[in-house]
């Protein structure tokens, strides 16, 4: 009982310690699957923390010149669109939610994805591509936006990571 | 002490648990230079005080602090500069040392 309490009040010693960096693992190429990891790799530089994204899979399309500007709001197989599947595969319907989307998110001031990304690069943020993702879609880096700060294995990755938070979407 | 009532020193002003002060009024150059002193700023230049001038004229003219992306768009200060100059995060930095509220925006 006596070392119980002794534990419970160690426990209470510690002292949470603030993150220093966050490395984030990109792997979906939809709109709701980019944003969220630009909006928290910017929102940890803007507490003074390092960060870098780590683009992997369809994620890669957020850092593809060709792919960038044409990623999409997923209106089928997302059940928070609240859409029923059948409406959702009309085409066009991804288009037009991905523009009402966008208004509403200019409107609070977030970027679009490329405007995103060169603002996170020149905070400082590290943006990386999959080597793995890269040789199976036969990409080069010329296929990437000049922000691109390296191609990465993944033990390359993880040694960039030492002493971060890694965080998957 | 040369601080006179319109003026109030640092130690005076009162301050929320983060060092972001309670009153805006209250806000003087003095104390800025001193909050920013605090914060690892050793050497308020002019490039300093736009960013900060910025953030607490919109500040009072909006009744919010401008985003990170309106802040390197609008202030003349890009935002490679900003992080050189405000290290530890320029909105957050900007605003404790302008003497506003910690802005509330996620970007």
């Amino acid at each position: 009982m006596v070392e119980l309490l002794h534990e419970v009040e160690r426990e209470e010693e510690v002292e949470r310690k603030p993150i220093e960096k966050v490395c984030i693992v990109v792997s979906k190429g939809s709109l709701e699957g980019i944003y969220p990891a630009l909006i928290m790799a910017n929102g940890a530089r803007m507490e003074g923390m390092e960060a870098d994204l780590f683009f992997t899979f369809f994620g890669l399309d957020a850092i593809r010149k060709d792919r960038q500007d044409g990623i999409k709001v997923a209106t089928v197989g997302n059940p928070g669109m609240h859409l029923p599947t059948l409406v959702g595969i009309i085409p066009g319907m991804s288009w037009l939610a991905t523009k009402m989307m966008g208004r509403q998110m200019e409107k609070l001031d977030i970027p679009p994805i490329g405007e995103f990304l060169e603002l996170i690069h020149d905070s400082g943020g590290g943006i990386y591509a999959c080597h793995a993702t890269v040789e199976m879609f036969g990409l080069t880096e010329k296929d990437f936006i000049p922000q691109l700060d390296g191609i990465l294995t993944v033990g390359e990755f993880y040694e960039r990571s030492a002493g971060a938070e890694i965080i998957f979407t | 002490m040369t601080a006179t009532a319109y003026e109030p020193a640092l130690s005076a002003i009162e301050r929320d648990p983060e060092g972001f002060l309670v009153d805006p009024a209250q806000w003087n150059r003095e104390v800025a230079v001193e909050i920013a002193r605090e914060n690892g700023i050793d050497e308020f230049t002019p490039a300093h005080w736009q960013v900060v001038e910025f953030m607490r004229n919109r500040y009072l003219e909006t009744g919010a602090a401008p985003s990170i992306r309106s802040l390197g768009k609008e202030s003349g200060v890009p935002i490679k500069e900003l992080y050189k100059l405000f290290p530890k995060g320029p909105a957050k930095l900007a605003a404790k040392i302008g003497g506003i509220p910690k802005p509330r925006g996620c970007i």
